[in-house]
């Protein structure tokens, strides 16, 4: 059974590389079409058609469980055909370039390539090369412009609005393309963000992001709606950005006593994959604070809403 | 050589431009046997030598041809990227008649077999004067000091390690030491690349957009400021090779109002571009050290129009398509320049930023001095290194019709206003644009 969505909402672009660009019109959409996924993810049956015949390919070339899993099960209940790359199991690992890699998979015509790199920029470049819509599904410490919008769709379904909420973005905001996004999606959305970071993990020239930046998690936490936390990414920290995850923690991990500096009704959120215990405790993790499970069904909704508006807009659509 | 190439050239009724004189004046110039004989107002058809031939260049500037300081040529070791004979072409089509070819080949020119091979090679392909720096250290490494003595006698005309920088300071310190002994010219990257780090473009706003790793201007001033204390202990002479920042022309400043040895040069893309410029991860513009904010870009030329910039060189570095094509981070550094090094700086003269006379200075008499070379000059005996530049006629560069083996010039579908329609090295046309 396919019932058409209520929404008929068209994302007027082929790609989807980033939020930068991206105007609220657009972002309200997807987040409204994602709505009506939550609810159908909810069912038993959870299959459309929409995609019926469509290729949908992950490329992978950086590892990831959630974010591959939630575009494969959006994929596949919109009925499309999914095949997987990551980099352990191709030629990307035998010196090919990015540009043939794009090139070869364009011949097999795809309808549309979901790509994680580890490269700024990458996932754009390659989508110069293809005939697809393109997905970017995390580009190096650029942009993962889903899991702003599952952000944003979890916040909204949980304070009723984004607009004029305090949100703190805490952690590795110079390595996280998932601050980069949050920022331009929810200052666009009319939040006041703040970023907490020790200096040496604060990107140089942030404020004119239109945030508040300090390095005071007491002080960037007080009266916050929503507290959210980024993975200390220690697989890219090639220098010493900072001595110890103890020291780290001491400063910087929430835990009650910093929560408490926020909102009572605050909210704690987190991308995934959590460190315990290095960013986060596992009393505020597992809390009856804690959005991050949430985050993690809202993300196959927004990847189905996304597909669903790109798809739209692919040729005999 | 034809006969024909050799016969006297008389260059009439131009607008002659010797910057050695700060002389700009209507007038006419004659070449014969390889040298400028005369540069003034007035030379006759009829008093010149029989066979003359007489070029109208009414309209036109006539200035002595220029020398590019920094241009990476690929060999030995990388003629896929650039030969000394695709080079020269490209320096005669850009009005360039003596290119001073970097060391860090491979292997580097640190060897005087090296040196003899560059000049020989040059000499049996190339249209255009040649002349190799030598390394500084031996293979560029910055641990031991190259022979300066021996590479200057086969021919090396100053000592650099090409783009990379001498992080011991102690080591550079010797090497500034050792080179006054030989009178040498000390050309030095500025770079620590311990504070460059991951870096790959400007640090700011822009580079945390993109998020792209940071090089910040102070990575260039320390290296320069480490660098001028101890020209200061040394008192040999030194040349910043590439400065591109409002801060280290602040530490310039310093040192040649101390008297100090010491000089500097500027790209053409640091003085004509930004960090802007790089819009959405153009590999293209990226280049070591990496565009700056325009506030730097205008500090700049106003460092060139007052003089504190000496030289501006094209840092033309051939680079193919396999090592552009890659995400911005991974891709390789570099940029072209010879053919583009005038027509791009007169957007300068153009937009009244920079006088034509200083702009030319910087590009032939500032460099002969430095290097010691005979051109940069129309003084009569000079040799007969001269260039015809329509400073008017607008076009738009096509990156497909430049000579450089590589085409990855930043000004593609630039649109430009003047270019070189004649060279003549050594009193013969190498290049005319029809």
């Amino acid at each position: 059974m396919n019932i058409a969505p209520k929404s008929s909402f068209v994302l007027s672009r082929r790609h989807l590389l980033g939020i930068e660009g991206l105007s609220i019109d657009d972002i309200v959409g997807l987040l409204d079409l994602a709505e009506e996924f939550v609810e159908l993810n909810r069912q038993i049956e959870k299959k459309r058609t929409s995609l019926r015949g469509r290729t949908l390919i992950n490329l992978f070339f950086e590892v990831s469980t959630r974010t591959q899993a939630s575009f494969e099960l959006a994929g596949k209940r919109l009925g499309a055909d999914v095949m997987n790359m990551s980099t352990g199991s191709s030629s990307m690992r035998k010196g090919e370039t990015l540009i043939d890699t794009a090139v070869t998979l364009n011949a097999m015509r795809p309808d549309i390539i979901v790509v994680r790199h580890h490269a700024s920029g990458a996932v754009e470049l390659l989508a110069q090369k293809v005939d697809c819509s393109v997905i970017n599904a995390g580009d190096g410490a650029h942009e993962h412009p889903t899991q702003a919008l599952l952000d944003a769709l979890t916040i909204r379904r949980n304070k009723g609005g984004v607009e004029g909420l305090v949100i703190a973005i805490c952690g590795d905001i110079l390595h996280s393309r998932v601050a980069r996004s949050n920022i331009i999606l929810l200052t666009t959305l009319g939040a006041r963000v703040r970023v907490v970071a020790p200096s040496t993990l604060m990107p140089s020239g942030v404020e004119r992001f239109g945030v508040e930046a300090t390095g005071d998690m007491r002080q960037g936490l007080r009266d916050a709606d929503i507290v959210m936390m980024l993975r200390l990414q220690r697989e890219r920290m090639n220098g010493s950005f900072v001595p110890s995850l103890q020291e780290y923690f001491h400063y910087f991990g929430l835990d009650q006593s910093k929560l408490s500096y926020a909102k009572p009704d605050a909210l704690v959120m987190h991308p995934g994959p959590m460190n315990r215990g290095v960013e986060i405790d596992s009393d505020v993790a597992d809390g009856a604070h804690s959005l991050i499970r949430e985050q993690v069904e809202m993300g196959v909704a927004v990847r189905m809403a996304v597909l669903e508006a790109l798809s739209r807009n692919l040729p005999n659509a | 050589m034809p006969l024909s190439d050799r016969r006297p050239i008389l260059l009439a009724n131009a607008r002659v431009i010797d910057p050695s004189r700060d002389l700009d004046f209507p007038g006419d110039v004659l070449l014969a046997d390889g040298v400028i004989r005369e540069a003034k107002r007035g030379i006759h058809a009829a008093g010149v030598p029989e066979g003359t031939e007489v070029i109208d260049c009414r309209g036109k500037v006539v200035a002595p041809g220029l020398i590019d300081m920094r241009a990476f040529v690929g060999e030995p070791g990388g003629g896929h990227r650039e030969t000394l004979a695709s080079a020269s072409h490209a320096a005669a089509a850009g009005g360039v008649a003596t290119i001073v070819c970097q060391p860090d080949t491979s292997p580097a020119i640190d060897d005087p077999a090296i040196v003899d091979f560059v000049l020989r090679r040059a000499r049996d392909t190339a249209i255009v004067h040649v002349h190799p720096m030598a390394a500084l250290t031996k293979g560029c490494e910055g641990k031991e000091m190259a022979e300066m003595g021996l590479l200057k006698a086969a021919g090396a005309l100053a000592f650099s390690d090409g783009s990379k920088s001498v992080v011991n300071a102690q080591v550079m310190r010797r090497v500034l030491t050792y080179a006054r002994d030989f009178d040498a010219l000390i050309v030095h990257h500025t770079e620590d690349p311990n504070l460059v780090g991951e870096g790959v473009m400007n640090e700011g706003e822009f580079a945390a957009r993109l998020g792209l790793a940071g090089v910040p201007r102070a990575a260039e001033s320390i290296m320069l400021q480490r660098d001028i204390r101890l020209v200061g202990l040394t008192d040999s002479r030194y040349h910043a090779a590439s400065i591109t920042c409002a801060e280290s022309l602040a530490v310039l400043r310093q040192a040649k109002d101390a008297g100090l040895p010491v000089t500097a040069a500027a790209s053409v893309n640091h003085l004509t571009l930004n960090e802007n410029d790089i819009g959405s991860y153009r590999t293209f513009f990226k280049v070591f050290p990496p565009l700056r904010a325009e506030a730097d870009r205008a500090a700049l030329v106003e460092a060139l129009a007052a003089g504190l910039i000496d030289v501006v060189m094209s840092d033309h570095n051939p680079q193919d398509v396999e090592v552009k094509r890659l995400p911005f981070a991974e891709a390789a550094a570099g940029a072209i320049g010879l053919e583009t090094m005038l027509p791009a700086a007169l957007r300068l003269v153009h937009n009244g930023e920079v006088g034509l006379v200083t702009l030319l200075k910087a590009m032939a008499t500032r460099p002969a001095e430095l290097l010691g070379l005979p051109g940069g000059t129309l003084r009569p005996g000079a040799p007969a290194d001269v260039i015809l530049v329509d400073l008017d006629v607008p076009w738009v560069l096509d990156a497909t019709e430049l000579k450089s083996k590589c085409k990855n010039t930043p000004f593609d579908d630039a649109r430009l206003q003047g270019r070189v329609v004649r060279t003549i090295v050594a009193g013969r046309t190498v290049y005319e644009y029809v």
